[in-house]
Order: C-alpha cells, then structure tokens, then sequence
C-alpha cells in the first residue's frame, strides 16, 4: 500500500515503532474469558497481525483498534482501556485500524464488527488485560535487566522504575520484554485507582480533524485509479432490460461502462466524467414486483394485519381476557416511517483488484462480512482480501450491511476494469438506495382498573424483519420472532400483571437495516408515548405513574428521577411551553429525557431544551459519553421532527437534504447530560439516547396543545 | 487553461470549465480536506472561502473562481492555529468529522466580518452546515471561544 497517499493511518506508522526496526509487543488473548496468549515478536516487520498493541524503541505506543471510528469516539475509549493498566505516557499513544483478522471479532457477534453499541462493553476486560499483560512484562524484563526482584519494580508514565531509583524506558524494554513469558494471570486494577479510565479526555482524533487530514474511505486515492458511478433501477428489485451507452461514452473522461444484471457502471477519470456520463445514459429497466409499491398502501395494510393475531414474542398472564374486564379500556395506533441513515459521508468503496488479491479501503462497520462477501464475488479466498478501514464520515448502521452491499458493487467494478477504483454513491444514490430503518405500525391496548392502575397490555407490532434473509436469520429468529423487531416492546419494565406483544413482519421488497438504535427506535416511541396517556386517561402525572410502575427497577427509576429533576419536573414554565418526559433501557443502559417545547403560530415544533438522564454504568470517558448524548439528541430530533422516506410507484421520494430535512443549528435545543454515578460494568452509549427522544417530545407537544401526535414525523401532522 | 490560486499557490489548469470547484481541489489539487456531502449546496460539507467569503464548492462551476484566492481547510492555517481551529480543539467538536472542515470554514468567514457574533448571527452563519452526529452545541461554544480569543489578540 506504499503507494496510497493520504492516508493518516500510513504516518501512525512512519512515527510508530517500525521505523529504524522497531520492535513490536503484540499481545492477543485467546477468548473474551482472557487466558493471555501473546505473539511477541522481535521484528522490523512494518505490520503485526493479531496484535493490539505495539511498543516502539522510541517508547510510542501503538493501539491497533479493532472497532470502526464513526464518532462514538472508539479510536480514544479502547486505548484509554489499554493506557489505564499499561501505564503509559497519554501524549504518546497513536491509533492503528486493525486489519481483518479472527482475533479482532467482537465475542459476542462472532464476527469482526461495530455496531450495537457494543464496543465497550466487549472490550472493557479484554483490552485492559493486554495493557495488564504487557506492563508486567516490561517490569519482567527490567528486572531481568537489573538482577533485581521485579516485585520492588513500578511501571509509570512508560518506564520502569526501581524502588532504588533506577529507571528504564519502555523503548528500552520494548525488545527484551518481547521474549519474556506471558503472565498466566493478570490481575486488574482496582476501580478506585483508575488513573484514566472514568475521566473525561480529549479524543485522540480531534486534530486531525480540524485540518482535513483525516482520511474518510471518500479520500483514499492512487495514481492511475478510476471514479465509479452507478446507474441503479428507479425500483428497488427492477433490473436492466436494455440500454444504450453511446452518449455516455462519448463523454471524455468516460473510460468504460460495465454493465450487470441490475445495474450500470460509468467508469471514468474523475468525479465529473462518470457523472456526465451517467447521466447521458440511457437504460429502459424492467421494474418488477415493487413498482407498485407505495408506502400510503403499505400504512393501509400494515392498520389491516394490526387487528390480527401475531407470532407471539412474550405473553405473561392473560392480557386478552384482562382487557376484556378492566373497567376501562385505552387504545391507540402508532406509526413511524422508513428512515434513511444519512451519514454526512455517502457511500463508497475503493478497490484495487491484483494478481493475487484484492484491497479495499472503505469505511465500513461489517470488516469479516465484507471480506467474505467480497472474497466471493472476486472467485478469491478470504484471506486473499484484505479491507484497511479508514475513518468513517457516520455509519448509524448503514456501514453494516449483511449483503455487503457497496464493497461488493466496488468489487464487481474493480473486477471488470482491472484498475484502482472508487465507487462514489451520490447524495441522491445513498437516499434511495434502501436498507431503510423499517416502516412500524403498532397497535397497543391497556386496560385500567376503576382506580386507574393498568392491569392489561397488549402490544401488536407489524413491520419488516431486519434479519430474515441475512447470515443473522438462522441463529436469531425463533418461532418467527426477530428479536430486533420488539425489542423494547417485548421487555418493557413496568409492572403490569398481564402482558401480550405480537409480531406480524411482512415481507416487502424494500431492503431495510439497523438504524441507529434499530427496534428500540419504534418502540420507545409508543411505549412511552401509551404510557403517557394511560397516564393522562388516569389522570395521574406522567413522570409519577412511570415511577409507581418501575418500583422494582432502580436503574430506570434512578434516571427518571434525575432527568425530572434537572428539569425541574412540575415547575412553571413561559406560557405555550410544556414538558415532557420519556424514559427507555437500551444496550445495557438507561436514559431518561424531559423535553421543553412549544408550537409555534405557523404549527411548526420549537424544542427549546432537553434534559438528559443516563445510567450507562461506569464510565469510561465521561466527556464522549456526553457528546454521545447530545449526539443521540439530535439523532432522534430529526427523525421524530421531519424524518421520512416515502415510495409512490415503487420510487422513493427523496432525494437529497432539501426534502429529507435534518436538525440545522438554527433548531438546536440546548442539551444537558446528567450521568448516574455507577459501579456496575459499562453499558452502551451511541444509540441509548437516541429511543426517548420522540417520546419526550411529543409527550411535551401534547401538554402544550393537547394534541396528540401517534405518527412521525410531527412536522406532518402540526 | 483555468488559472487560479488556492492556498496562496498559482494554478494553471487544464478542466472543463463546468467542473465544480470542489472536485478540482480534490481530485486535481489532491486536497481533500474539502468534502463531498450533497452536491446541491445543501449541507455546507464542501465550504471554502473564495475571495475570503464561504462559497458551497459543490455548485461553483471552477470557471467562476479564474483569477480569485480560494482558501482550503488546509490552508487556514500551516498548523492548525487558526482561532476557529484552536477553539475547535478546546471544545473537543468533531465526532465522525467529516463536516467539520467546512463547519470550520463557514465559522472562521462569519469571524472574518463579524468578529463578536450573537446566537442569531451564529445560526444564520451556520445554519446552512449539517451535521449528523450533532455537534451544534459544541460548535455554537466553540465559535463563542474563538471569537473571544479574536478579542484577545489572536488572528482571525
């Protein structure tokens, strides 16, 4: 890869240990359950696989991070993991992407991912135990050095001092302690004496992202490389009938078109050509069975199979014959539309097709998933891919997708040209090109005692599966349930006697995907928009029903009080504005909103404030955990305000920022994060924050107006 | 032949004079701090300054920039000392980063020629930038911090 320019990781290397012939410490443990093993190697290599670290004779230490940079702040929360035991000097710590490689899956997925606010929580012990693992090392072989018992050696800042005063650096131990024995057992730190992790630090990448030298997968280049674009079906599923590309190669720049079943490549030599000459394109598709898709008929049938019975995904007591006889009955519908992800960088992929291999450099969040997909479509093995993930510009999910389906598009064109390639997706293209957050309808029913205590509920959820007709299907949809499609649903907290949630997932032909916070962000949305008005219909106050329900529950309890505190829960506000509150466990963590709103004349929804509550355990970086939060705020505020894909004759109707609106500054409500002190291990932190938002909002917008909105986004329905 | 000169450096260039600036600077320039988002000048991602105003790149044909001074993310500063950029540190703003260079851009032009602005300049100035991942609050304190170290004595 001596030949790529631009790209940031290469300098993590040129000032990392290699050069001069450094020596590498590269550790990686066997399983999550931790028996070290370590590949410690005297070596000049400029790469060692299978590593998580890396210490250099200049004593920098090298993190090689197994989890996608997308935001969430990994490239700076992992290493932190490591530094905390390793004891070494902050200021010298780089950041590595990890390539492709077994030991980098993530445990409980089983494949080399990110995604479901995850990371964290499955590295929190694995990677304090490499730092663990190489620190006694180091002090093994400084002791060795010296003669001296290591037990009278202390690791701090990256040296090894005696408790007479003698010092090595790291550097100067980096060799030696290569060859010394792994430590069977490592024992960690007390949490009291944490050093790093639980404090709020800077993130690693900051400055390379004030001066345009980060490398997103859009900036990777080589000489002699090609831009791609691609001429795809109006309708998802339609394939090529026939075409005719003479316009579009009479483009200069146009150096070839490849045509496939479902789609056309421009290849040209800039950005520019291949989009000249896709346009000049002109193909006559054969649209099939979606063309007649419409999402106005899709609401129809989806209230239609609402009244039915569902597969069911969780029955306690009998809610039916519990409805039937409570002395009130409340019931509403709810409907949330397909959301595209949006990140700031459209898809892309570039390929370099040789002799023996294919590369690919691309940001992705599915590095194993890609590698096969990709190794199958070139006819190559495996390991004869190699993926080098470059920072990504937003993933939210998108950069998961099971079907790989922008690498295996960059692959199929790399395949036919037989030069570098990079296959741009327009703005245009990433909007219509599916793999939507799913289209929800949800029925739900409760039914109060005479003193207003809800004694029934029963949830029916309709929508598509994300899982069927993925690698995840098998292991994880039971008796036709998709876990992802109720969760939320199925485990609501409150204590309710008789509890009935059912699943109705027609098949429809418009791909869907995880989209930040995936079922949790339908879910949370009727729950805590039901809850609410069981509240409201007994008339009991909102924050003080959820609070009776979750008497056995005090990590939800614990942030709903805090965020009605914060708040000011009950307090008086300026006339025309109301709060609201929402509260919702997700990814092993809690977060409770109150939201301050008005309607303004012209209808439109002002969020003024949203107070924010979270329990995510302990904390690892409490200053990315706030950011995370302001994150998921914003996330969730412009889904619930004017998010909305919508289809008319198999064609999706947006097409770019300016008719898939998202939050602007001039809408930005102030956002305050409030984080629960906690002992327990660390939860998830960059989607919990993103389910309560709705909720709170419109749970705010109907104390206001009194208006209740069951449909997202508000903007059409104030 | 277009010439121009970007980064305080003369160009000669041989493009067709439809491409839009933003894809001279990064394919021909190589300078791809610069960002594609949208392509309409709806998202602000490719903000440079021509002339020192922020122009949207992904709509100026390069024929309208011939004979101007354009301004990258790279060229703001030789090392990242720009106020705006200072500031942006100190806050701690980016997340995925990738709007952040014109976030940058369009900030340190509104600083140019309203030095100490209010939070209706702010969202006027800004307000034509997204960002995904929502860092608006960090950005709206951060443009405050820089303004304030402008004040101070720092350059703009």
């Amino acid at each position: 890869m001596s030949e790529i320019i631009n790209l940031s990781r290469r300098d993590f290397l040129r000032t990392g240990t290699v050069v001069g012939g450094g020596l590498i410490l590269g550790f990686y443990l066997a399983s999550i359950e931790g028996r070290v093993k370590a590949l410690a190697a005297e070596t000049a290599a400029p790469y060692s696989p299978n590593a998580f670290l890396r210490i250099g004779t200049d004593s920098t230490v090298t993190m090689i991070v197994n989890k996608s940079e997308m935001g969430q702040g990994v490239y700076t929360s992992l290493p932190m993991l490591i530094a905390e035991e390793l004891e070494c000097d902050w200021s010298r710590v780089r950041v590595e992407s990890a390539p492709v490689d077994a030991v980098y899956n993530n445990p409980l997925a089983g494949i080399q991912m990110t995604g479901g606010s995850m990371s964290v929580r499955t590295e929190w012990e694995r990677l304090r135990k490499v730092g663990a693992a190489a620190r006694e090392m180091l002090i093994a072989a400084a002791a060795d050095t010296w003669k001296l018992n290591k037990t009278d050696c202390r690791a701090e800042n990256s040296m090894v001092v005696h408790k007479s005063g003698k010092m090595l650096t790291y550097g100067q131990l980096a060799g030696k302690a290569s060859r010394m024995p792994v430590p069977e057992k490592v024992v960690l730190k007390d949490p009291a004496a944490f050093k790093i992790i639980g404090k709020p630090g800077r993130r690693l990448d900051t400055p390379e992202k004030i001066n345009g030298k980060a490398i997103f997968g859009f900036d990777v280049t080589k000489p002699g490389m090609l831009t791609a674009l691609v001429a795809r079906s109006p309708v998802f599923g339609g394939k090529v009938k026939s075409f005719n590309d003479a316009k579009a190669k009479a483009v200069p720049g146009v150096k070839e078109i490849v045509p496939l079943e479902s789609w056309i490549a421009v290849v040209a030599d800039s950005f520019w050509s291949a989009k000249k000459g896709r346009d000049a394109l002109e193909i006559i598709w054969d649209e099939g069975p979606v063309a007649t898709l419409s999402t106005e008929a899709l609401r129809e049938q989806y209230a239609s199979l609402a009244k039915s019975a569902g597969a069911t995904a969780r029955k306690a007591g009998e809610a039916r014959e519990a409805l039937a006889s409570a002395a009130r009955q409340v019931s509403a519908e709810y409907e949330v539309p397909y959301l595209a992800h949006a990140s700031m960088e459209p898809l892309n992929c570039f390929v370099d097709m040789t002799a023996d291999g294919c590369e690919i450099w691309t940001g992705t969040q599915f590095q194993t998933i890609d590698r096969n997909n990709a190794a199958a479509v070139a006819g190559l093995k495996p390991e004869q891919v190699k993926i080098h993930t470059t920072f990504l510009g937003g993933g939210f999910g998108r950069r998961a997708n099971p079907h790989s389906d922008f690498v295996v598009m960059g692959v199929q064109v790399a395949k036919a040209v037989k030069k570098p390639v990079k296959v741009i997706w327009t703005r245009e293209d990433d909007m219509k090109g599916g793999y939507y957050r799913p289209l929800w309808y949800d029925r739900i029913s409760a039914g109060l005692d005479a003193s207003g205590n809800v004694v029934a509920w029963h949830h029916t959820v309709v929508g598509q599966s994300i899982m069927t007709g993925t690698p995840f299907e098998q292991k994880r949809i039971k008796d036709s349930i998709d876990p992802s499609s109720v969760e939320g649903a199925q485990d609501i907290p409150y204590e309710i006697p008789n509890v009935l949630v059912d699943l109705h997932s027609p098949g429809i032909g418009v791909p869907v995907q995880w989209w930040r916070s995936v079922g949790h962000s339908h879910t949370a949305f009727v729950v805590e928009s039901f809850i609410d008005e069981l509240a409201h219909a007994a008339g009991k106050d909102p924050y003080r029903l959820r609070r009776a329900l979750l008497a056995k529950h005090p990590r939800h309890r614990g942030v709903l009080d805090l965020a009605a505190q914060k708040a000011g829960w009950g307090t008086a506000l300026p006339p025309g504005r109301a709060r609201g509150i929402a509260m919702h466990e997700s990814f092993g963590s809690f977060v409770a909103q109150v939201a301050e709103v008005s309607a303004e004349a012209s209808g439109e929804v002002r969020v003024h404030r949203v107070v924010c509550a979270v329990d995510c355990g302990r904390t690892v970086n409490p200053a990315i955990i706030e950011a995370q939060m302001e994150s998921c705020v914003v996330f969730g505020l412009s889904a619930a305000l004017y998010g909305a894909i919508t289809i008319k004759n198999g064609r999706v109707e947006q097409s770019n920022f300016n008719d898939y609106r998202v939050l602007r500054m001039d809408r930005m409500p102030v956002v305050e994060v409030h984080i629960v002190p906690s002992e327990q291990d660390p939860g998830g932190i960059g989607e919990p924050g993103v389910p309560p938002v709705a909720p709170a909002v419109t749970n705010a917008l109907f104390s206001a107006t009194g208006k209740r909105i069951r449909r997202l986004p508000i903007e059409a329905v104030a | 032949m277009i010439s121009f000169k970007v980064n305080g450096r003369s160009y000669d260039l041989d493009v067709p004079a439809d491409t839009p600036l933003l894809w001279v600077l990064r394919e021909n320039l190589g300078l791809t701090g610069t960002k594609y988002g949208c392509g309409k000048a709806l998202c602000g991602a490719c903000t440079v300054h021509v002339n020192g105003q922020a122009v949207r790149s992904c709509v100026a044909p390069v024929s309208s920039v011939v004979g101007k001074e354009i301004v990258t993310i790279e060229g703001l500063s030789a090392d990242g000392s720009h106020p705006v950029q200072q500031a942006w540190m100190a806050e701690d703003v980016p997340q995925c980063g990738y709007c952040h260079s014109g976030q940058i851009m369009s900030a340190a032009a509104l600083l140019a020629v309203n030095p100490l602005p209010n939070d209706d300049d702010i969202n006027e100035a800004m307000s034509a930038n997204i960002c995904r991942c929502g860092t608006y609050q960090r950005i709206r304190k951060a443009i405050y911090r820089a303004a304030e170290s402008i004040a101070a004595g720092g350059k703009k």
